[in-house]
């Protein structure tokens, strides 16, 4: 923890503490912010306007730039170029505790609580009233907790624990503890995703409440009803750049959808005439406890089935749940109209499927080791192996012919595949499973975080595939991506299917429509 | 960023895939051997007037003297590629002592522990000193994989209970009146052997076997791994299970060379095996190790020991200096790790 005396801006919290605060319009301004990670730029001369006793929405695709905003307003990240206005005054926060002493506070969707200790512990951390002998005073730190609570209408006991508070009590707590340091804004990023209705009515409620004390609240969400209920003011993001401001009571729905998709459709996947063939994978009434219900669906050889949905709707788990990561409590899969019980990845790679998940780092490559050990370690299951022994000879060969096939660029096969680019060690991960002789490819974000070039072969390489009469499913946030390769479309939201669209027949406004209901 | 650099520069390398070996990072450890050696020689000669090196007898005793924890920390090594830790090994080389023991006895010793079990043939202890070391292993291995409990607590409870077991076996008596068919395979040079028979076994198995390259694969990424087909939990319930069978090997080999088996046998072997794996290059975050790294890491704990008597420095300041040279070893490893990525 960085010591908050020499991270601060002093003149900031100077003015603050003396109350004398300039009278600005805006709370929070941001001007042409700039944010460049490796490969990636995040934002591209983004402009924010925060109005004092507003509910500002922000919304966008998956990787418009929303969170990484965001956490340049929270202290996480800090911007490349361009500039953070508080109340008229120019500010550079180091730190998340800078931006909360300064009066900026963030409810993370994952919520940032101790869950060992109590819920007024976690509020005064730091900040602990203390008696005579220098020790924390529970009694006055209780009745703190209990004032802030009756200030904010919420019913919690502050000498539970937070592990035994439900998601939604968790949240009003972190709430209360940002309203404790007398923010300005409160920045809140999905804050409904988890919660139940009546949960959601006592949220707004709050943030209603706040919003009459003069705060501002940036409010993130997928949900265009939430929008249309809540929110004062509404900004949309693509592709890292802001689009436009509107009051919310002068936009609709469609409009919103417009500015999110944006109208060009870039023409970089010609898509190949397939001859399509019997039907290979079949899904039905797939659930998962909670997460998803009810998804039933069908995949031909040769055909991309293509799944459309908002980070959240379930996209992955389905994937996940097909390929025995997480079993199914509910339905049935079939795989050429015999019925399958996948329990583990073992049985799904016994049954002819592949599965290039969606975090390469964490579920994908095996960062410290090499190319080759990455490379093999799905197809020694079942073959290369005699006797226990691996056929070094025979498998460093298939695995160097298919390093040639798919254009890895690495010095040699014994390269560590952390100092890959992103696109290649995608490419190695294909290699993994292409050895498998797959029938049923299952691809989760296959181009995330991917260079323009290695993203247009990876492309190739899928279409190829179908061509050879693989199943394809690909789960996808880009749309262009999604709209350009599939023949047809799944779309999901909130752990639901809403629809399937023909590859002649989607458009971004129709995925969209049924993506964000 | 520094990824990001070394990508732009593989992206210039031609696409041909090449197929090169790297140099062998146990070049490194086996530079610092040889450097703590020649250190060991020069002070000889400057303060006690004689070779270090130049003296098979001290090069034998000292070989000797850490075959044992060779053996186990063999075992101990793929317990960590795998990301986990076995502190349970030294109690076990305890147990499995004094259980093979018992049934090693000679009908000539009046106390044996199964008086109607004496004059047994080898094999007998032997397979049950083995039994018994896989037994714990199972048990750690089962543990570890099925009530996800972390290995450092899995072991530790095994790690006491075992210790409990050889005591409470025969009331705290040591087990004596070994035959000569049993100690055989603690006289002269056979414990070398055993440990460098074992080595290689594993050795191989780590390097060319599906076994190996499932060990590793769990250690880097075991959700990767998952993901990938392989079972881990079955996978990990193996790795436990030969580090306990090589601890039982190791239990055997303590009590055959002693003549005899103490419930005192093996304390604190876990230590100096984990030591031995780390001094060796094997990273406690997983995924990397090599048996050839930890046999130099166990000839390293020999030196310096051999050496400290050889110099006749004073055997409190031995465990003092021991404990930083195994940080400092580490730190170097680390240090070297980071400049690598960078």
């Amino acid at each position: 923890m960085p010591n908050p005396a020499t991270v601060s801006p002093p003149t900031m919290a100077a003015v603050r503490a003396s109350g004398a605060v300039p009278n600005a319009e805006y709370l929070l301004t941001v001007e042409n912010v700039r944010k460049e990670f490796p490969g990636v730029l995040a934002l591209d001369d983004v402009s924010l306007r925060l109005r004092r006793g507003t509910i500002h929405a922000l919304m966008g695709e998956n990787g418009a730039g929303k969170s990484t905003l965001m956490k340049i307003l929270a202290g996480i990240y800090t911007p490349d170029r361009g500039e953070v206005r508080l109340k008229g005054v120019p500010i550079r926060l180091q730190s998340p505790l800078d931006a909360l002493e300064n009066g900026i506070a963030m409810i993370h969707q994952e919520l940032n609580l101790m869950p060992f200790m109590t819920v007024a512990e976690n509020i005064w951390i730091r900040r602990e009233p203390l008696n005579g002998f220098g020790l924390v005073d529970h009694r006055r730190m209780r009745r703190m907790t209990a004032d802030l609570f009756k200030r904010l209408n919420i019913g919690i006991d502050p000498e539970s624990q937070v592990r035994d508070l439900s998601v939604a009590n968790r949240q009003m707590v972190e709430i209360a503890k940002a309203v404790s340091y007398e923010s300005d804004v409160l920045i809140m990023d999905e804050p409904t995703s988890a919660l139940t209705e009546r949960e959601v009515a006592h949220l707004f409620e709050i943030i209603r409440d706040l919003r009459s004390q003069g705060i501002g609240i940036v409010y993130i969400t997928h949900k265009m009803n939430e929008l249309f209920e809540i929110a004062d003011e509404v900004s949309v993001f693509r592709d890292g750049r802001y689009i436009g401001t509107h009051k919310s009571s002068d936009v609709t729905r469609e409009d919103i959808i417009r500015m999110m998709v944006g109208r060009e459709i870039t023409q970089m996947f010609p898509k190949e005439t397939v001859l399509i063939g019997e039907t290979v994978l079949s899904v039905k009434n797939l659930s998962l406890n909670g997460i998803f219900t009810d998804v039933s669906f069908e995949v031909r050889a040769g055909e991309i089935l293509g799944i459309a949905g908002l980070v959240g709707s379930g996209r992955s788990n389905v994937a996940e749940t097909i390929f025995g990561v997480t079993p199914a409590t509910g339905g049935s899969i079939e795989i050429r109209g015999r019925p399958v019980r996948i329990d583990s990845p073992t049985t799904a790679i016994r049954e002819g499927m592949a599965f290039i998940t969606e975090d390469r780092k964490e579920t994908g490559c095996l960062l410290i080791l090499d190319v080759l050990e990455n490379m093999q370690i799905a197809v020694l299951q079942d073959r290369f192996v005699r006797g226990g022994f691996v056929s070094e000879r025979e498998v460093s060969a298939a695995c160097e012919t298919m390093a040639d096939k798919l254009r890895v660029k690495t010095p040699n096969l014994y390269e560590r595949v952390e100092n890959l680019s992103g696109g290649n060690q995608q490419k190695v991960l294909i290699g993994r499973w292409l050895l498998t002789k797959p029938r049923i490819l299952i691809l989760d974000e296959p181009t995330r975080g991917i260079d323009v070039g290695a993203k247009a072969e990876i492309h190739r390489l899928v279409s190829v595939l179908a061509k050879d009469g693989v199943a394809v499913i690909m789960i996808s946030s880009e749309m262009p991506e999604v709209l350009g390769m599939s023949d047809r479309i799944m779309v999901m939201h909130e752990g639901r299917v809403t629809g399937f669209l023909d590859h002649a027949e989607a458009d971004q406004v129709k995925v969209m429509e049924l993506a964000a209901r | 960023m520094t990824t990001e650099h070394t990508a732009n520069q593989a992206s210039l390398a031609p696409v041909q895939v090449k197929t090169k070996r790297r140099l062998p990072s146990e070049i490194n450890i086996l530079l610092v051997l040889i450097g703590i050696a020649i250190v060991y020689e020069i002070l000889g000669w400057m303060f006690v007037g004689q070779s270090f090196l130049m003296n098979q007898q001290r090069l034998t005793i000292m070989i000797l003297q850490v075959s044992v924890i060779g053996i186990i920390a063999v075992g101990v090594t793929q317990v960590i590629i795998t990301g986990g830790i076995d502190l349970s090994s030294g109690s076990v080389v305890g147990m499995t002592a004094m259980i093979a023991a018992s049934f090693a006895q000679s009908a000539a010793w009046t106390r044996a522990v199964y008086p109607s079990l004496t004059d047994l043939p080898f094999i007998v202890p032997m397979l049950v000193g083995l039994g018994i070391g896989l037994l714990a292993g199972l048990i750690n291995g089962w543990l570890i994989a099925y009530t996800r409990i972390p290995p450092f607590i899995a072991t530790l409870g095994m790690m006491v209970s075992a210790r409990g077991v050889s005591k409470w076996y025969t009331k705290g008596q040591p087990v004596s009146g070994l035959t000569d068919d049993f100690t055989f395979i603690g006289t002269g040079i056979w414990p070398v052997v055993v440990f460098l028979t074992v080595a290689a076994i594993f050795h191989v198995a780590l390097r060319y076997t599906r076994y190996g390259k499932f060990t590793y694969a769990i250690g880097a990424n075991v959700q990767a791994a998952r993901v990938s087909g392989i079972n881990v939990e079955r996978h990990l319930i193996k790795v436990y299970a030969i580090a306990g069978l090589l601890a039982g090997l190791a239990g055997i080999v303590t009590a055959a060379r002693a003549q005899t088996a103490q419930a005192g046998m093996g304390v604190m072997y876990e230590l100096d095996a984990i030591a031995a794996a780390v001094i060796g290059g094997a990273s406690l975050a997983g995924g990397v190790g090599r048996i050839t790294g930890t046999v130099i890491g166990t000839i390293i704990l020999g030196v310096m020991t051999s050496g400290f008597t050889f110099l006749r420095v004073d055997a409190y300041y031995q465990e003092i200096v021991k404990g930083m040279i195994i940080i400092a070893a580490v730190v170097v490893d680390v240090y070297r790790q980071k400049k690598r990525k960078t």
